[in-house]
């Protein structure tokens, strides 16, 4: 049976196939996911009242794609994001502590406050940056993998990119160099169906991406992306394949940014083809929300549980906050060291 | 009535389009209101999709592009809201368009324009900030064009539509905000262009480019204060550069400063230098000449950092203080 149109906001929004999961990952997925969005509501909010300094990207509605890619990584691995890269940094468990000294600049931060939100790194987390130029990290993300091939480990590079960065030439390339080199990588498409401020129906014959891989013979994979169970099964088997010696795969996650491209409001009138009517669609295809649909259809008491959960998230997310805003900038000698090393 | 910078742009580009059916624009943005300031605001809507195309993220594409289509008859400008994004375009820019019509025995002329924005600050870090006009002055076959008055927005984007050899067009978004008066549009030979005097002075010569001259002429009135006569070029037209004005200044001041937004070696800063002190006679200076530019680092995103990296107009005054005294 053809599945419905991935593309179009009226479909998915009823409860995700949980059956034959485990509850405690299925509750470890939800407070991940509900940890990512509390943390960039409250970006939002900040950046709006004028406490962050420079721009914010934020994923909010998209949160099921790290979350559910991650628990079959570990920090041997070598993770590469964009300019939109909170959730896959608190995904593999980093701080959310640096990350929010990260957005305010401070030295306590993941790049030691040089960085900001565009610029992050987490090497302990096995986060080996975030750049905002599009597709800058997708051929140092096989670079790692090869890397880790000629190293004979076990790790494996993955690369998170959007819909957007596929347009670059650079990430054709970097399969089809991948492919060649049976590199152990994974790239992970977020197909959010927009480049800022253009519907992908204005820069692209068709709105799945994952065409391109079949130009390097990549295996490909084209889900649901705000179905954390469908990307965790996906994900967890192509890593099992990669990391077996198999290639490079790619996985294409359909979804949505509730936010507009940047910062807190939801730019619609900025955003060709964007509308509200949309958003509230996609609001409806929510991960969180579908998740917790799921769960509850389980097991009704479980709500208690989840409720206590977000009450202690609030706070983690809260604190973590304050104590990055009494966090020191870094010091004016800074700007001139690590030029080089 | 007053325009400001960032208008006399769009002004610019209304008349190519009216004026020169040859003429199209091509790039990211250009459907959307926030990309480019103000600078292109509703050309989609009056001049229609096809002439004012927005793009799939493609820079080398789109540049490749418009560097054909200027070789087979047409005017394009390729816009690069970010200095930053061109550089996936440095191929097109720099081995095909610099290179094809010296390469062809003068029979190619790829007329393109290339417009990139400098875009800095607000703690937008090293990747969304590099004002590069230096790396394509560097280059000979390109034209690099740097307006810094609200008419030279305008007049100079026309003129380097119109010319037949490829021209990079930097504007800074930090000087969209000045208003001046506009005049009666010019069709410049930019062949012919070059350094300006913007404000005549005795005491000490003080070149400058984009926003840096920008910068020279609000401290200028709070120099002469304090008893300084400042004479400001702004260079205007970085390559193919001409010295000769430059030159003739320093004859009568006896002091060069050069300020500039990119960094010192191998800058914008360093050539005007050279380019005067090895024409200029023995004992013509009274003081060394000097170079402001960006401090040797990526730009930092924090704040704290910020304040530090960019110049400010006290620290401005000081250099010059110190120069002259
Ligand atoms: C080389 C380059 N070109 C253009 C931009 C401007 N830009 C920033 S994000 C973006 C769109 C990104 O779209 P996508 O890859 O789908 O990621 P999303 O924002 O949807 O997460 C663009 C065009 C850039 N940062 N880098
Ligand atoms: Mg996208």
């Amino acid at each position: 049976m053809e599945k419905p149109d991935l593309t179009n906001p009226k479909n998915f929004h009823s409860p995700i196939n949980v059956s034959g999961m485990d509850l405690d990952l299925l509750i470890k997925f939800y407070e991940s996911m509900s940890m990512i969005r509390k943390a960039e509501d409250l970006l939002a909010v900040k950046r709006r009242d004028g406490f962050i300094g420079g721009p914010v990207h934020l994923g909010a509605g998209q949160e099921a794609i790290p979350v559910g890619v991650s628990p079959s990584l570990n920090s041997s691995d070598f993770v590469f994001g964009a300019h939109r890269s909170h959730g896959h940094l608190l995904a593999l468990g980093s701080s959310l502590h640096k990350l929010f000294a990260e957005v305010l600049g401070k030295e306590t931060g993941h790049s030691k406050g040089m960085g900001g939100s565009m610029h992050l790194w987490d090497e302990p987390s096995g986060f080996y940056g975030s750049v905002p130029i599009m597709a800058g990290t997708v051929p140092l993300a096989v670079g790692a993998a090869i890397s880790a091939k000629l190293r004979k480990s076990s790790s494996i590079a993955v690369a998170y990119l959007g819909d957007g960065a596929v347009e670059e030439g650079i990430v054709i390339e970097s399969m089809n160099l991948a492919k060649i080199q049976k590199a152990p990588i994974l790239f992970i498409v977020e197909n959010n169906l927009f480049a800022s401020h253009m519907h992908i129906s204005l820069r692209q014959p068709s709105s799945y991406i994952s065409r391109f891989a079949d130009a390097s013979l990549v295996p490909s994979h084209i889900l649901d992306g705000n179905d954390v169970v469908e990307v965790f099964k996906t994900a967890r088997n192509s890593i099992n394949d990669i990391r077996s010696g198999q290639g490079p795969q790619l996985i294409e996650c359909l979804t949505y940014r509730f936010y507009g491209h940047v910062d807190w409001r939801e730019d619609v009138d900025v955003g060709v083809n964007r509308s509200m009517e949309d958003i509230n669609d996609w609001r409806s295809r929510d991960p969180i929300k579908r998740l917790t649909e799921s769960l509850l259809e389980i097991n009704e008491t479980i709500e208690d549980k989840l409720n206590d959960l977000n009450d202690e998230l609030n706070l983690n997310v809260q604190s973590a906050w304050e104590l990055a805003l009494e966090d020191p900038f870094p010091a004016k000698d800074k700007l001139l060291e690590g030029v080089y090393a | 009535m007053k325009t400001d910078f960032g208008t006399a742009i769009l002004s610019g580009f209304d008349y190519l389009l009216e004026n020169y059916p040859e003429v199209f624009v091509i790039g990211q943005g250009l459907w959307s209101p926030w990309y480019v300031g103000t600078t292109m605001t509703d050309l989609d809507k009056k001049f229609g999709k096809e002439r004012v195309i927005d793009t799939p993220v493609s820079e080398s594409a789109c540049t490749g592009a418009a560097i054909g289509a200027s070789l087979t008859g047409m005017r394009p400008i390729i816009v690069h809201p970010r200095m930053d994004f061109m550089l996936y375009a440095m191929d097109a820019i720099v081995n095909q368009a610099a290179k094809w019509s010296h390469m062809f025995g003068g029979q190619a002329h790829p007329g393109v324009t290339i417009r990139g924005i400098i875009n800095r600050g607000g703690e937008q870090g090293a990747q969304h900030s590099q004002a590069l006009h230096a790396l394509f002055a560097h280059i000979p076959g390109l034209r690099v064009v740097m307006p810094s008055t609200v008419t030279d927005a305008r007049d100079l984007l026309i003129a380097s539509v119109l010319s037949p050899d490829p021209v990079i067009y930097i504007d800074d978004r930090w000087l969209y905000s000045q208003t001046d008066e506009l005049e009666e549009i010019v069709e410049l030979d930019l062949s012919k262009e070059g350094p300006e005097c913007l404000m005549e002075g005795n005491d000490l010569t003080l070149v400058a480019s984009g926003f840096s001259s920008m910068q020279a002429r609000e401290v200028c009135d709070l120099v002469a204060n304090k008893g300084i006569s400042l004479e400001i070029i702004d260079l205007r037209i970085l390559n193919p550069f001409d010295a000769s004005k430059i030159l003739e200044s320093v004859r009568k001041t006896g002091r060069l400063l050069v300020v500039d937004g990119g960094w010192k070696a191998c800058g914008m800063a360093s050539e005007v230098i050279s380019s005067v002190t090895e024409e200029l006679e023995l004992g013509a200076l009274k003081s060394k000449p000097l170079r402001i530019t960006l401090p040797s680092a990526p730009a930092p995103t924090s704040a704290t950092l910020e304040r530090e990296y960019y110049l400010s107009n006290d620290r401005l005054i000081d250099c010059i203080i110190n120069l002259v005294r």
